[in-house]
């Protein structure tokens, strides 16, 4: 059984590495699916294994962007004044500018998300159920509108990044590796996380929060801690679109809520909630989803989608994993069924 | 911030714009007001949180508008939206919304967001992306000196959702139907026993919640405009209204319909019109913080 785990492990690693150079017209999608997968994962986080739906994860993603953004040009230009020239071409970024600037600002971004999260968390986690889930949202939403009234990050027009230094291939498998890089550290990290006490404490708050307090669990450490881990993958992800989108605006990329906002709700709950797996399943079926139905049924893509979501929410709700380990439970270990089976023989 | 501080500044130095400010947003909330009934009838009644209520609404809003283009006249366009929307609630309710009642209200939350995707889409599929709004002909009234501006249209709209408003509380009050629903919000476990259909109840109660956005979408629709993707405005505002006054509470919720709407009109005055949608969800948020605070005061949370 350990053999085959790490059969598969390094077969999934192999593909992951290979993947750029195999479908190399695929560049872009196959980031994105990473991109995917990681803002699944963190959403389980708090949404499967805490029972914190938040729709506001999106706020970390926008503010992550803006944030490595401004830190990459902050370090070598006025702000204010580059994003006033917004494509005048006048500023230019040496390698190692570009470089540095970039792995400052994506750090610095997961950072300051992870405390932006403590700072919101402390004040919404009161909410509980579909409050929270329309707080957060209302939170990304707010931030969005006045982001895009704030000119000094550059308005409702956004902000247009340095263009990468190398031919455009190399650049998309750059950026491709970068989404891959965090991606596998977040899979590691939570299946390590889940594995721990924190892990049990944060499944207690999700099944009964009155009685994990009771029993002496700081549930709002325990809830901020894990919204901050959270954010700090998703505000290093957000920081990697910024410099791989290379231009964006607030209200449709960044804090762009309807879109990726409630995408990974649906990919978590498309694989199944509460799984380690479930988030990766679904954000993959999703993407395909989403990529076949933008290219064959142009004009209809988001009725589509609005269909599937809701398909998932109301008639699939368990998700792929969910069904699975209802009809195969063997493959997760759970052998309670058939001991019941024996003992009734 | 000079030019906040100037808006602000205007506010007294003329009076008599605080009092078209008030209009303003008396106007506009009487008809957020309705959408916000709506939600808290749906809310109250089935522990649904609808999030296609704005799309409700739009939807509404060009059923008028289709019919003003194949030449009925304009105020035909309320009962006829009122009709169609209930149509089309009782169909959503049949498909999605009955089998969402009895799960988690994230459930509803997420499968109402999808629903409102589609509504958008399918109205930006057939009708454009284009702003659509229907002219009356009516003159407009001038008062203190031009001071401040009141379409007939405005006024005819704010009747018509003042008489809807009226004739729902009627019905909720007096009819039969109406005191199914209202002993099915209280306990629909007792509602089945005393031998009410329930299952019924809540199919009428979505069809008359999406019927009552349809009409207040027809009435949007003659006083300003209307956009497939504006939905998600007036379902924000309506979750700002219910969230203040308070789940069957129809004084609380239309006062709080006006308030708002006067709040976000000042709101509008004093930052600028482009941070008009932040007011309202900065609006919600405070209120949440609010609510929040004084129920933790009791040691409780807000579920």
């Amino acid at each position: 059984m350990a053999r085959n785990k790490t059969i598969l492990y390094s077969l999934i690693l192999a593909f992951s590495i290979v993947a750029p150079f195999v479908f190399p017209n695929f560049g872009t999608q196959l980031a994105t699916l990473w991109l995917m997968i990681i803002v699944a994962l963190t959403w389980d986080m708090t949404g499967g294994q805490m029972g914190y739906n938040s729709l506001g994860n999106i706020f970390f993603y926008g503010t992550g962007m803006y944030v490595a953004a401004v830190i990459a040009i902050g370090l070598v230009y006025d702000v204010g004044d580059y994003t006033n020239a917004a494509g005048g071409g006048i500023y230019k970024f040496t390698d190692l500018e570009y470089f540095g600037g970039m792995a400052l600002g994506i750090l610095g971004a997961g950072l300051f998300c992870s405390v932006c999260a403590i700072v919101i968390g402390s004040l919404t986690f009161g909410l509980r159920g579909p409050y929270f889930a329309i707080g957060t949202l209302g939170v990304a939403i707010a931030t969005g509108e006045l982001v895009s009234n704030w000119d000094w990050v550059g308005g409702g027009q956004g902000i247009a990044l340095p263009v990468y230094p190398g031919d455009l291939d190399t650049g998309k498998i750059y950026f491709y590796f970068l989404f891959a890089a965090i991606g596998i550290s977040v899979f590691i990290f939570v299946k390590w996380l889940y594995g721990t006490r924190f892990g049990a404490a944060i499944n207690a708050i999700r099944d009964d929060e009155e009685k994990a307090d009771a029993m002496g669990i700081h549930t709002l450490r325990y809830k901020l801690y894990t919204w901050a881990m959270a954010a700090f993958f998703v505000g290093m992800a957000g920081g990697v679109s910024a410099f791989q989108l290379i231009h964006f605006e607030p209200l449709e990329s960044a804090y762009q809520t309807i879109n990726l906002g409630i995408f990974m709700v649906v990919c978590v709950l498309l694989g199944g909630k509460g799984t380690l797996w479930g988030p990766v399943v679904g954000a993959i079926l999703f993407h395909l989803f989403k990529e076949v139905t933008w290219n064959y049924l142009l004009g209809w893509q988001w009725v589509a989608l609005g269909a599937l979501i809701v398909v998932t929410v109301v008639y699939f709700q368990d998700g792929v994993m969910g069904w699975l380990m209802h009809k195969r439970p063997q493959w997760f270990g759970i052998r309670i069924e058939e001991k019941i089976a024996g003992e009734a023989e | 911030m000079d030019q906040i501080l100037g808006n602000i500044g205007l506010l007294f130095e003329f009076p008599v714009v605080n009092l078209k400010i008030i209009l303003d947003g008396i106007m506009i909330g009487a008809l957020f007001a309705l959408a916000a009934y709506g939600l808290a009838l749906v809310w109250g009644v089935m522990n649904v949180k609808n999030l296609a209520q704005g799309d409700f609404v739009i939807s509404g809003g060009y059923v008028s508008w289709w019919l003003v283009q194949h030449g009925f006249p304009a105020l035909l366009g309320v009962p006829v939206a009122f009709v169609v929307m209930w149509g089309i609630g009782w169909v959503i309710y049949k498909l999605v919304i009955s089998r969402v009642i009895e799960r988690d209200l994230f459930t509803s939350l997420l499968a109402t967001f999808g629903l409102a995707i589609m509504m958008a889409q399918i109205l930006n599929l057939m009708f454009g992306s284009d702003t659509q709004s229907v002219d009356l002909g009516y003159d407009t009234l001038y008062f203190f000196d031009g001071f401040i501006d009141v379409p007939i249209a405005k006024l005819i709209g704010v009747v018509m959702a003042m008489s809807l408003a009226a004739g729902v509380i009627i019905f909720m009050k007096s009819s039969r139907m109406g005191q199914a629903i209202r002993a099915t919000a209280q306990d629909s476990r007792a509602a089945r026993v005393m031998g009410i259909d329930t299952e019924k109840v809540y199919a009428f109660t979505f069809s008359l919640n999406s019927a009552i956005c349809g009409a207040a979408g027809a009435i949007i629709v003659m006083v300003w405009l209307v956009q497939p993707f504006y939905g998600i405005s007036y379902s924000i505002r309506a979750f700002v209204i219910v969230t203040a006054a308070g789940l069957g509470n129809l004084p609380g919720v239309i006062a709080a319909g006006l308030g708002i709407g006067a709040l976000e009109q000042y709101g509008a005055h004093i930052f600028g019109i482009g941070y008009q949608q932040a007011v309202a969800v900065m609006l919600l948020l405070l209120i949440l913080l609010y609510r929040l605070i004084q129920q933790r005061r009791n040691r409780q949370v807000l579920k």
